[in-house]
């Protein structure tokens, strides 16, 4: 399916794969899941190999059959909806577009580890998305009536803070708390939601995961390469003509990547968001698109001549500023530091040597810090200061 | 001895969605969408009717951005400041619904309609510039195009555009 507005738009450098967005019917694809056993179930997903597309790309088969063995009468299914990286809206389109395939993974997932009940956990920033999502879980829940299968979603809307899209944190916001990260261990698979065995996946891979149930794992492997099977869909913006959703064949590189969507003058490309890595112009043929080169939970953004990456850095360590959680001291005051630091170093108050300093700060942080948020924030900052050091200081 | 006084919007959501724990951010969200912030009393008397303590309350609603605690418009005007709408002319958006309301960043009109405020990646980068007034998004935005969606919301409230 060819999201309206690109409609005709060619394609040459990177190939196109229609499977997140292709039309199917749940319903016989519910009637196959029904006639595996869980084992099979997870078995079918170990041997496609998906990682899991929320950007931290653990093995999803393995997330699921660690779950199915814990012995906890009770366990949940949580949908990660809370898609909050700078430069990543696919699965805002993806709840837009086919939302039943949504659902179909998560009453998967419920196969597979034997839970009753499952929970969406929405970003705020799409409240407009309920009144169709209600009305597909209205459906929904007819045809686990009519199958007999004895599963219930819940919907939860988040409330503007980008930390509840890491899975502990989110998990304590759906249980009404602050959305702090929890120490790990213990894992989601052993002690997640309500301190229950979860799964909890990201809307894009649960609805491969329904692709792999229809098609096979070894239909899904034919696509991408070893370490990163598979397609993926990709948010493209910046500074492009192309701008927009593209579900793509994982394994090329970001020059391919750029030839495709870039301007014409693309200088750098931020791969994977604020908590990514920025990519510069020579080492666009390098650099792969996936697990064995920089992984992407999809945001892809293009940055021209004419931007300054000072500016670029300095939106991403604001943002950071603004959204830890405050909990752990080396985020906290980290994210702070690194914004003053860079903002003295081009006021000329500090030296360019204190950039030094800094990036010994962000390599502290990505050991200290208790969660994603502040393990990732020298990925931008050390590869945005270290490619254009230049920009950062005059 | 203190006199309760009955909050029946609070007592109505408690029965909607439960006393548990669990119950505390749908309350408090619907709260939002009623009254457009959250006051003093009414996190008081939500720590009340779910029997825990008022600062676990004040803890939880100041943790998310979108639980105001202080008084907003009927409208809320949230206009995204990450990197693809700033380098689409998110300033130019943002000085053009400065002018119309006569109001800065983080304020809200004397009539109490709107508030502006700024807000993190809403998920529009490749249609940026982008605000949300209330839930609704608004996107492409160009000086116009926002001109003419304020003068509508102006006239006629948030009847669809």
């Amino acid at each position: 399916m060819v999201i309206e507005k690109y409609k005709g738009m060619s394609i040459k450098h990177v190939k196109r794969v229609d499977l997140i967005f292709e039309k199917v019917s749940c319903r016989d694809i519910l009637v196959k899941i029904m006639k595996m056993t869980p084992d099979e179930i997870c078995q079918e997903l170990l041997e496609s190999d998906l990682k899991g597309r929320g950007g931290a790309g653990f093995p999803t088969g393995l997330k699921w059959r660690y779950t199915a063995q814990e012995k906890d009468p009770v366990k949940y299914v949580v949908c990660n909806a809370d898609e909050g990286e700078p430069g990543t809206f696919k699965d805002r389109e993806i709840l837009e577009q086919v939302a039943e395939k949504v659902l179909c993974g998560m009453a998967t997932a419920a196969m597979a580890i034997g839970a009753k009940m499952g929970y969406i956990y929405l970003r705020g920033e799409y409240k407009f998305l309920i009144p169709k999502l209600n009305e597909k879980l209205m459906q929904f829940h007819q045809t686990m009536d009519e199958f007999n299968l004895n599963f219930r979603i819940q919907v939860r809307l988040g409330s503007g803070a980008y930390i509840c899209g890491e899975e502990s944190a989110l998990f304590e916001s759906i249980e009404g708390k602050r959305g702090e990260p929890r120490n790990k261990p213990p894992y989601p698979t052993t002690s997640g939601l309500f301190g229950k065995p979860t799964v909890i996946n990201n809307v894009e891979t649960l609805v491969y995961s329904v692709m792999i149930m229809k098609y096979g794992a070894a239909h899904f492997k034919e696509l991408g390469t070893k370490d990163s099977r598979g397609s993926k869909v990709f948010s493209i913006s910046g500074d492009t003509p192309k701008a927009g959703i593209y579900e793509l064949e994982l394994g090329m590189s970001v020059f391919e990547f750029v030839q495709e969507f870039g301007d014409g003058d693309t200088k750098a490309v931020q791969v994977g968001g604020a908590s990514g890595f920025c990519v510069p112009r020579k080492k666009f043929e390098e650099t792969i698109i996936g697990f064995e080169g920089v992984p992407t939970g999809g945001s892809m953004k293009l940055f021209n001549s004419t931007r300054s990456m000072y500016n670029v850095l300095h939106n991403y360590l604001d943002f950071f500023s603004e959204e830890s959680c405050g909990q752990c001291t080396p985020c906290r005051v980290g994210c702070q530091q690194l914004l003053k630091g860079v903002e003295s170093v081009k006021r000329g108050d500090k030296t360019s040597r204190y950039l030094d300093e800094l990036v010994k700060l962000a390599k502290t942080m990505k050991r200290a810090s208790k969660c994603g948020l502040g393990q990732s924030v020298g990925n931008a900052f050390g590869s945005i200061v270290e490619n254009f050091k230049e920009e950062i200081i005059y | 001895m203190e006199m309760i006084i009955e909050n029946e919007l609070v007592k109505e959501l408690a029965n909607k969605h439960g006393r548990n724990r669990e119950s505390l951010i749908p309350i408090l969200q619907d709260l939002v969408v009623q009254n457009r912030f959250l006051s003093r009393q009414d996190m008081v008397d939500v720590a009340r009717e779910l029997d825990m303590s008022a600062a676990g309350v004040f803890g939880t609603a100041t943790f998310y951005s979108f639980l105001d605690t202080e008084p907003r418009g009927k409208y809320v005007i949230r206009i995204c400041k990450t990197i693809s709408c700033t380098m689409k002319g998110k300033n130019e958006i943002l000085s053009t619904i400065e002018e119309i309301l006569k109001v800065n960043l983080g304020e809200t009109t004397p009539d109490r309609k709107f508030s502006l405020l700024e807000t993190n990646c809403i998920g529009w980068c490749h249609k940026a510039p982008a605000i949300l007034i209330n839930d609704t998004p608004y996107t492409e935005l160009t000086r116009s195009k926002v001109t003419e969606i304020l003068r509508e919301y102006i006239k006629n409230g948030d009847r669809k555009i």
